[in-house]
């Protein structure tokens, strides 16, 4: 049976976009698109300046639950390999905080299975967001837009 | 029956504790029975877990419902809703 080539990574490093699309891609020739979803650091929310933040996560569950929401994905589309690369620790406006990358042979699976990624890992991975702004540190409350994103999968 | 509760995020720097080690009766047998426990503690553990703040639970680090059976030293988790990416 196929077995899709799937990986996450949390790490505090910055990381390196097209390294990170050339190892997805190897030596696989059947891979016809790869989708690049990167997520960045916005310097505005609630209408307040954000100076910095800071990723704090679950370490052994964080992993075991991005690969899950991998591992979902490539049950319900045809995926060659799919990676998440999440970054933990401070960081400030304008940094990449997380990428997913997704392959497939036709565009519609890479397309598709990114967007279901992010949406669960925005809901289900055990990342908590602290936002820096000038009147002091703030924990970012969990949006509804979110839970709504990813229940859309669920229809 | 033994637990090791693990705090995340808000509830981390509210307790000011990240993780516990407790011994609890046998009257608690569901993480609601656990959190209910807790907020007897009153002050910071009442404020957090006693009224209707949402939170999400993990037992050995799977996502789990507030009816989920708990099982001797298991790894209990208790935080916020989850906002990454």
């Amino acid at each position: 049976m196929f077995q899709p080539r799937l990986s996450v990574s949390v790490q505090a490093e910055a990381f390196d976009a097209e390294r990170e699309f050339t190892e997805l891609q190897g030596e696989d020739r059947g891979i016809g698109a790869i989708v690049s979803f990167v997520g960045l650091v916005r310097d505005l929310n609630l209408a307040d300046d954000v100076v910095a933040l800071e990723l704090e996560h679950y370490p052994g569950m964080t992993e075991k639950s991005l690969m899950r929401i991998l591992e979902q994905a490539s049950a319900r589309w045809s995926i060659q390999a799919a990676r998440v690369v999440h970054r933990v620790g401070k960081m400030h406006p304008g940094d990449p905080i997380v990428m997913v990358l997704s392959a497939s042979a036709h565009r519609q699976d890479a397309y598709e299975a990114n967007q279901f990624i992010m949406d669960y890992l925005k809901t289900e991975a055990p990342f908590w967001k602290k936002e820096w702004t000038p009147d002091g540190p703030r924990w970012v409350d969990a949006r509804d837009s979110d839970q709504q994103a990813a229940a859309r999968w669920q229809a | 029956m033994k637990l090791n509760i693990l705090y995340f995020a808000q509830l981390r720097e509210k307790f000011g504790v990240s993780h516990e080690s407790i011994e609890v009766s046998d009257q608690v047998k569901t993480v609601t029975d656990l959190v209910g426990m807790l907020a007897e503690r009153g002050g910071v553990w009442q404020e957090e877990l006693g009224g209707s703040l949402l939170h999400r639970f993990a037992i050995n680090q799977e996502m789990v419902e507030p009816d989920a059976m708990l099982t001797d030293h298991a790894e209990v988790a208790i935080f916020r809703p989850v906002t990454g990416g």
